[in-house]
């Protein structure tokens, strides 16, 4: 089996763009890849795409040429982006192609998702209670880890203070603006203990990644970038996931953790080769249990790593170097790849102001989203 | 053992949960949450819930009720209670499941 590379990479500005749809927005991002690559639509020769609320990838090949290739729609909802790149990579590996791309975008409606019991299997009275709220299930999540772990708010504070500032260097991001712990820390009370500027929101946005066989890219000449692994799991007995009325009294490992360890088996290498990761942060809180959850630290002991700066731009282990999904927000269906994109941008060392501090070897990231989904990609140059 | 109980009566069979247990997490839902579905009392009040550790059973979603948001704490033993949800165009009062923490303890 070859080894599959990243040749060429592209993202449409994270955020809100009324002059364009979310398709558009996926286009957009694809001549980005191209051209990244020196590349043209007719040598692809195949894609996989997908978008979670902004239409059907496949239709692009009207704008992009109608040259047959095989187009796969994925639809996974925040693993959109990382089924994807499982796709793409898989056919390479597979030796039938050597060159195709992935990509995704997507464009939301203001404000929170607006989820309905029916479409969740769960009771009307579900709804009318009250309890169809995404964020309820971060805070909940939350909350008992705090607790049982020693993590104060001013962790997840921190965790968000550092996500603005990245995002005020990184050009693809929405939330420009550094902001101090106190102005994050005093805003609104979301779901306790999560403020405003602790969760993310949805937004717009596309990134599309090209990739290749290793003889393939060799003969392109760019860049390239190893994908080390790819790995995609669905949840696992007795994880804890959103729109959840009852749990297992027999508690069981997160989905990341499922995903995470697969990963790495597949990669070969363990959590301490990472020099760089872009992990799930929902919301402040998220980012500090993904770092547990993906075996960077143990349990509790995030609170004196981020006291300590570890996971800022010149820490031992720069996390959501871009600001993640708190500076960039989610748009489903490219948030995956968005992080795969920045830590393309890192291994190649062409982060300008927001390039990590410490040599990049091993690039790590994770997604997770509802209902208990996860995706992991590992890279390498 | 799941709940609640599915419609599906054939391959379920109902089973009594018990009435009392311990607060597993919590938080307070601060800002009214998106209508429909949700059909609370107007104008909107905050209000906690969590999930509440039934021993030998299972962790319920729940409403808490009769309990300043400060007080909440893990383990915080809770017992069974109703709470009203809204008034509806009759006139009723329309009520939910909840729990409370348990009157007889820690006293």
């Amino acid at each position: 089996m070859t080894d599959v590379f990243i040749v060429g990479i592209g993202i449409h500005p994270f955020g809100r763009t009324d002059t364009r749809t979310g398709l558009q927005q996926g286009e957009f991002a694809v001549r980005a890849a191209l051209a990244d690559a020196n590349l043209s639509w007719s040598h692809m020769q195949f894609a996989y795409g997908g978008s979670d609320s902004a239409g059907k990838a496949d239709t692009l090949v009207a704008q992009l040429g109608l040259t047959t290739l095989p187009f796969v729609n994925v639809l996974n909802g925040c693993a959109t982006g990382g089924a994807a790149l499982f796709g793409a990579y898989s056919a390479i590996r597979s030796g039938d192609f050597d060159l195709g791309i992935a990509m995704g975008f997507d464009k939301h409606p203001r404000g929170a998702f607006d989820p309905r019991p029916t479409d969740w299997g769960l009771p009307e009275w579900y709804g009318e209670a009250g309890f169809m709220v995404t964020t309820q299930f971060f805070a909940t999540k939350l909350r008992r880890y705090m607790d049982l772990h020693d993590i104060t708010p001013i962790t997840l504070a921190r965790v968000a203070e550092k996500a603005y500032h990245n995002g005020s260097l990184a050009p693809h991001a929405w939330r420009r603006t550094p902001m101090d712990v106190n102005a994050i820390l005093g805003a609104q009370m979301v779901n306790d203990p999560l403020t405003k500027f602790m969760f993310c929101s949805p937004a717009e946005g596309g990134v599309a990644l090209i990739v290749a066989s290793g003889k393939k890219a060799r003969e392109l000449g760019g860049p390239r970038i190893r994908i080390k692994a790819v790995s995609m799991r669905t949840r696992p007995q007795g994880s804890f996931e959103v729109f959840a009325p009852y749990l297992d009294l027999e508690r069981g490992d997160s989905v990341s953790t499922s995903a995470s360890r697969a990963a790495f088996e597949m990669a070969g290498i363990g959590p301490k080769e990472i020099d760089v990761a872009q992990l799930q942060d929902t919301e402040s809180g998220a980012e500090i249990m993904h770092m547990a959850e993906n075996g960077f630290c143990g349990n509790g002991e995030q609170e004196q790593w981020l006291a300590e700066g570890r996971t800022r731009l010149d820490g031992t282990l720069p996390i959501n170097t871009d600001g993640g999904c708190l500076a960039c927000g989610e748009p489903i269906g490219a948030s995956g790849l968005r992080q795969v994109y920045e830590n393309v941008i890192q291994l190649r060392g062409t982060g300008g102001a927001r390039q990590v501090a410490r040599k990049v070897q091993n690039a790590y990231s994770h997604v997770y989203g509802a209902p208990g989904v996860s995706a992991v990609v590992i890279l390498q140059c | 053992m799941v709940f609640p109980l599915p419609p599906d009566t054939e391959s379920f069979d109902p089973v009594e949960l018990p009435s009392r247990g311990t607060l597993w997490s919590y938080t307070v839902q601060r800002f009214p949450p998106k209508s429909p579905p949700y059909c609370g009392k107007e104008p909107f009040e905050p209000f906690a819930l969590g999930y509440v550790e039934l021993p030998g059973a299972l962790i319920v979603e729940s409403r808490l009720a009769d309990v300043s948001f400060d007080a909440l704490r893990l383990g915080l033993p809770m017992e069974l209670t109703t709470t009203a949800l809204r008034t509806d165009a009759d006139g009723h009062v329309v009520l939910t499941y909840a729990f409370r923490p348990a009157q007889d303890a820690g006293a």
